[in-house]
This record gives C-alpha cells, sequence and structure tokens, in this order.
C-alpha cells in the first residue's frame, strides 16, 4: 500500500486552509501568528513534495523551502516583537481592541 | 531507499498533523494551541522524513520545534495577565469560513489537475552531502541573502521589543 503526491499536496492544501481559517477568525495576535505559521508549513510541505516528484536531483523545491523557512523564522520574530511592542503600548493584543483608526 | 511511500506511517502523520491542525483553531486555550502548533511541526517533519528530505527535517525540528514554538510560548506568557486570560472564546466567523472553503475548493481543484501528472516516483534521491554542495555553489547567493534577511530581522525584533528608554 503506498502513496503519491496526490495525498500529499490534498494533505498541504487542507493545511494551509485551516491555517488561513484561523488567521481569519482569531481575535488574538499571538493566534493569528500560530495559524501564520500552519500555513507556512503547508506551503513548505507542498514545495517538498513537487521537488520529490519533479527535481529529485537538482532538489529546487527543497531549497526554495528552506529559504522559506529562513524567511518565516525572521518574520516570527518579527511579529511577536510587534506583538509584544503592541502590548506594551495598549496593554492588550485583542486585534478588536486596536482600533484608533476607526473613524 | 524505497521507491515507494509506504501508506501507513503517512496515513499516521497525516492524522496527526490535521488533528493539531484542528486543535489549534478550537483548543480555548492559548498555551494549549501554542503546544499543537508544536506538535504540527513535528508531524510535518515526519512527512518530510518520508519525502527524503532529512535535511529539512532536521531544520524543522529545530527551528520550529527548537525556536519558534518557545518563541510562541514566551509571548503568550508574557501577554497574559493572570492564568484566567488564557481561555479565550472560540472566534469562528462564519465569512472567514466561507473564504476558506473556497480556497479549499480551488487548492483541491488545482491538486486534482495538477497531480496526475507526477505519478512515477523517482528512485534517485541525493543526500545532506549533495544538498550542502548545492547549497554553497548554486543557491549561494540567495544563502548569503538570507543571512543578511535573518541578521536584520534579528536587530529589528530586539529593537522593536526592547526597552521603552531610547
Amino acid at each position: 500500500m503506498t502513496v503519491g503526491p496526490i495525498a500529499f499536496m490534498g494533505l498541504a492544501a487542507v493545511l494551509f486552509c485551516v491555517g488561513l481559517f484561523g488567521a481569519l477568525s482569531k481575535k488574538s495576535a499571538v493566534m493569528v501568528l500560530m495559524c501564520l505559521e500552519l500555513m507556512t508549513n503547508a506551503v513548505n510541505l507542498n514545495l517538498v513534495t513537487v521537488s520529490r516528484f519533479v527535481t529529485p536531483t537538482s532538489m529546487a523545491g527543497q531549497f526554495t523551502a528552506a529559504f522559506i523557512m529562513v524567511v518565516a523564522a525572521a518574520e516570527i520574530g518579527l511579529g511577536l516583537a510587534l506583538v509584544l511592542a503592541l502590548y506594551r503600548a495598549r496593554g492588550t493584543v485583542e486585534l478588536d481592541r486596536i482600533d484608533r483608526l476607526k473613524g | 531507499m524505497p521507491e515507494t511511500i509506504p501508506a501507513i506511517p503517512f496515513a499516521i502523520l497525516a492524522v496527526l498533523t490535521l488533528y493539531g491542525a484542528f486543535m489549534v483553531i478550537l483548543s480555548d486555550n492559548v498555551v494549549h494551541a501554542a503546544f499543537w502548533v508544536l506538535e504540527v511541526m513535528m508531524a510535518v517533519a515526519g512527512l518530510f522524513m518520508l519525502l527524503s528530505a532529512g535535511y529539512l527535517a532536521l531544520v524543522q525540528i529545530l527551528v520550529y520545534a527548537g525556536a519558534v514554538s518557545v518563541l510562541l510560548l514566551f509571548t503568550v506568557m508574557l501577554t497574559l495577565r493572570s492564568r484566567e486570560d488564557a481561555i479565550r472564546p472560540l472566534d469562528l466567523s462564519w465569512g472567514a469560513g466561507a473564504i476558506a472553503l473556497a480556497v479549499l475548493a480551488a487548492a483541491a481543484t488545482l491538486v486534482w489537475t495538477f497531480a496526475p501528472s507526477l505519478e512515477a516516483l523517482p528512485a534517485v534521491t541525493p543526500g545532506v552531502a549533495e544538498f550542502g554542495r548545492l547549497l554553497f555553489t548554486r543557491w549561494a547567493l540567495a544563502f548569503e541573502v538570507a543571512s543578511i534577511v535573518l541578521l536584520v530581522a534579528l536587530v529589528g525584533a530586539v529593537w522593536w521589543a526592547g526597552s521603552d528608554e531610547r
């Protein structure tokens, strides 16, 4: 019993959409960042799958996934620093309460 | 290296990944959600192993399980005033669900049309040594740019999260 690329890519698609749902619906900034990480992981899984099946020797998808990991690490570091700065300035991380620009 | 991907490890890892992802969404405690994120990262590292991407699996465990989840937990702990603040309402919205379902339908269609064109699993899988050789020859410029991105992000994060006395 073996599985093909469609299983991996389908799993990545579902994982991406679960992360997207969380990133759009959660009200806590930290939860939104967690869901963004889920989406990044789904993209990496898709890239590695395609790399395994299309370019197994040059591993182009694996390198792209590695650089996406670098950018994702930078993003989560900066994002959490922003959340901390926001918490210090406003005393909350609830996205509903960040409404200074609301007319 | 086997030329096929066995179904049983894949099924176990897929169930772990999806169950963890849904628990991130459905858990009512932010701390529990952070631990479920960690579990999803580990399961994805296992999937990388199944796809013969051993180096990426290691990096996944080091970077995500080692650094990102600890960072997430730190931020969760630092932004809670009391233990009760960790418990939150579920925050499920119909609009987000509709958008996510639409994206899922589009992605499923794309996967369904694209995946059959790559059925045969190639037998050849270079190891970590070949990965490293390519990283420092063909991808050397991207590697250096990635280092600069990490350095700038590190300095920026320290500056943002640092004290207000400046």
